[in-house]
């Protein structure tokens, strides 16, 4: 395995390297330190992936790193996961663009954690082993219970996959020249390397890494403005509004009535705790008390992160907003205004530039890759984890099955999800896709999350109750959302939606919960009544860990 | 777990204090966190411009800085107190229903 593994890794590099530099010839130099930093995060990443392929021996390690991440490393890993390419070009793009706005959306995101935390952190790492799925179908029956959860839980990332992956071809394609099809498929040829040979602790320490790196340099970015404006937040948004006028200051029109505050607010924060890539890392540490301190950094890492996309958003007014350097003059001479060259998402890009030269630019544009190719990583394993682990060996073979054959096929499921994400990238890549990452949130937060949390602090809820409320939450997301304005109107071209709201969440987590909660009141048969009375013993568990998963031996 | 494990865990009146004590602190810390957000995001929704108030008059820096990076604190600082006293208090408590359990599993 270690050979062919060694070789993939040459051939590789091999032929991202001779693509950038024939490339390199007739594109703009600035790339250059750009590519000789990603091919050392890939090269360094890469060697972290051998190392872990040969402490990766069971499947309890492929995927759970064996259980031995400490909260401090996971938290960590967990900020990472969050903080995507998205969220960092995205967010700082709105920054730009919105002022105010792009805080109320971080808060957003952020205010879920503390709720994980609370409610769920403990009891899915005490009742879990490998997928939340395991949590969902403790005591219910495993066949319908596990499809349900493990299709809400491939439908999430499959959607977050085909989000990231169009994004990242068509960022790599501006930072590194790259064809937009050549950056897709090095990103998913890398992800299935790192995910196949490394499993788990491969994934976990390349998104570590990716976090380190992200968060040092956002905040040179961040300390670089603010020095320039001697530490006074005061004058950089004097600065800012002479610039972009008074109203960057105050609440625009990115929540415009209450129900679609309320409804955005729903999905954020359930979907947060329904993401099958997040719940998963809570399997990773040894125990209830280091799942509790991975939220705590992990929050503490987000929530400062925010902060720092806020300052590099108004930084990217002050100094690129105008900037004839970063002006895209052939947009300017159709639209007018004072567009940015790739738009307003590379705000944070070109602010890079801006503060740190070509040198600082190659550097960010390096993390902003390694940023995509380790949240596309944990995904991919999200993914994997709920084929192999859910579906193959829970719900096929009904538990018949050795770790052996488990990775193998989790293994399969990895190379399955990786070329299915290239193909799917590539499908994707002039079609408008803004509407995905709000589906795979309402998904999370209709589906997975419900379910969930009902089946650990509920005792009345049944099988029936779970599958119909779980079926009812993930079609009626999807349903309302094609019917809302962002696809029945943006996408296909009607003129009045047929559901007024933006963010169905509100709606499809309500009918969530409230069928599960009518069709397992009025469940009389005997298994029901069985499940009800398991609920003891799993509660025990889930409060007090007696029982539950240990670390690994090694 | 078996049934008489699961008996003696639940009549042990550390794993009734453990539980009614920890619910109800997280409870109630939930229910202050989205007590805050919704009224972050509702005021933004039904009253925009109170959050566009400049901190003074001759400032361009509004209430809504503040107010927002306080929202981002407050939820950092919730997961502090929860993990403090969950790491200490309650594992205390745990450690004793698991001392009493030893022999049993």
């Amino acid at each position: 395995m270690n050979r062919a593994f060694i070789f993939l890794i040459i051939g590789t590099i091999a032929v991202f390297a001779s693509d950038v530099i024939s490339g390199e010839v007739q594109k703009q130099s600035l790339n250059l330190s750009a590519i000789v930093m990603f091919l050392l995060f890939v090269s360094g990443t890469l060697g972290i992936t051998y190392w872990a392929a040969k402490k990766t021996k069971s499947a309890k390690d492929f995927y759970t790193a064996g259980g031995g991440i400490t909260g401090f490393q996971n938290g960590m890993a967990i900020a990472g996961d969050y903080m995507s390419a998205a969220s960092f070009l995205g967010i700082s793009g709105l920054v730009y663009m919105k002022g105010y706005d792009g805080l109320i959306y971080s808060i957003g995101f952020l205010v879920g954690w503390p709720i994980i935390l609370f409610l769920i952190a403990e009891p899915l790492r005490n009742l879990g082993k490998y997928t939340f799925a395991d949590v969902a179908s403790y005591r219910l029956r495993q066949t319908p219970v596990r499809t349900l959860a493990a299709s809400g839980s491939i439908a999430t990332v499959v959607l977050y996959l085909i989000a990231q992956m169009v994004g990242s071809g068509k960022l790599i394609q501006l930072l590194f020249g790259l064809q937009y099809e050549m950056a897709v498929v090095l990103v998913g040829v890398l992800m299935i390397l790192y995910v196949v040979f490394g499993g788990m602790l491969a994934t976990t320490w390349v998104q570590i890494i990716k976090a380190f790196l992200l968060l040092s340099g956002a905040s040179f970015m961040a300390i670089a403005v603010m020095a320039h404006y001697d530490f006074s937040f005061g004058s950089l948004f004097a600065h800012a509004t002479e610039l972009k006028g008074i109203e960057i200051m105050s609440p625009g029109g990115l929540v415009s009535d209450p129900i679609s505050a309320i409804s955005l607010a729903v999905a954020l924060m359930f979907g947060t705790a329904g993401l099958p890539h997040i719940l998963m890392r809570f399997f990773t540490v040894s125990d209830a008390k280091e799942a509790r301190k991975s939220v705590f950094y992990a929050t503490g890492f987000i929530g400062y992160f925010y902060i720092l996309t806020f300052i590099i958003g108004f930084g990217a007014i002050v100094m690129v907003f105008q900037n004839p350097e970063y002006l895209d003059l052939a947009k300017q001479a159709i639209d007018g205004g004072s567009p940015i060259l790739g738009g307003s998402n590379m705000a944070a890009i070109h602010l890079s530039h801006a503060v740190g030269g070509d040198f600082f630019l190659g550097f960010i544009s390096a993390v902003a890759f390694a940023t995509i190719l380790a949240v596309v990583s944990g995904l991919t394993l999200a993914g994997a984890s709920a084929i192999s682990h859910d579906l193959y060996a829970s719900v096929l073979r009904k538990g018949r099955v050795d770790s052996m054959t488990e990775m193998k096929v989790s293994k399969i499921a990895t190379v399955v999800l990786g070329i299915v994400a290239i193909i799917m990238g590539i499908a994707f890549e002039n079609q408008n896709i803004a509407f995905v990452v709000g589906l795979a949130f309402a998904i999370a937060a209709s589906a997975n999350f419900p379910i969930l949390v009902l089946s650990m602090y509920w005792r009345k809820l049944t099988t029936r109750g779970a599958v119909i409320g779980g079926t009812m939450g993930l079609s009626s997301a999807v349903i309302l959302l094609i019917l809302s304005p962002v696809v029945w109107v943006s996408i296909l071209g009607n003129k009045t939606a047929i559901f007024p709201y933006e963010y169905p969440a509100l709606f499809s987590v309500t009918i969530a919960f409230i069928t599960t909660w009518f069709f397992s009141i009025t469940d009389n048969s005997q298994g029901a009544k069985d499940e009800q009375e398991a609920f003891e013993a799993q509660f025990i568990r889930s409060q007090t860990g007696i029982g539950a998963e240990g670390a690994s031996s090694h | 777990m078996n049934k008489e494990l699961v008996e003696k865990i639940k009549n042990d009146p550390n794993y009734k204090e453990l539980v009614s004590k920890r619910n109800g602190f997280a409870l109630k810390l939930s229910i202050l966190m989205l007590a805050v957000y919704f009224i972050f995001i509702l005021t933004i929704a039904f009253v925009p411009k109170v959050l566009g108030t400049p901190i003074s008059p001759d400032s361009v820096t509004t209430i809504g800085i503040p107010v927002g990076m306080a929202v981002i604190i407050f939820a950092f600082v919730l997961t502090g107190i929860y993990t403090k006293r969950a790491n200490g208090e309650f594992d205390d408590l745990n450690n004793k229903i698991k001392n009493s359990i030893k022999d049993k599993q």
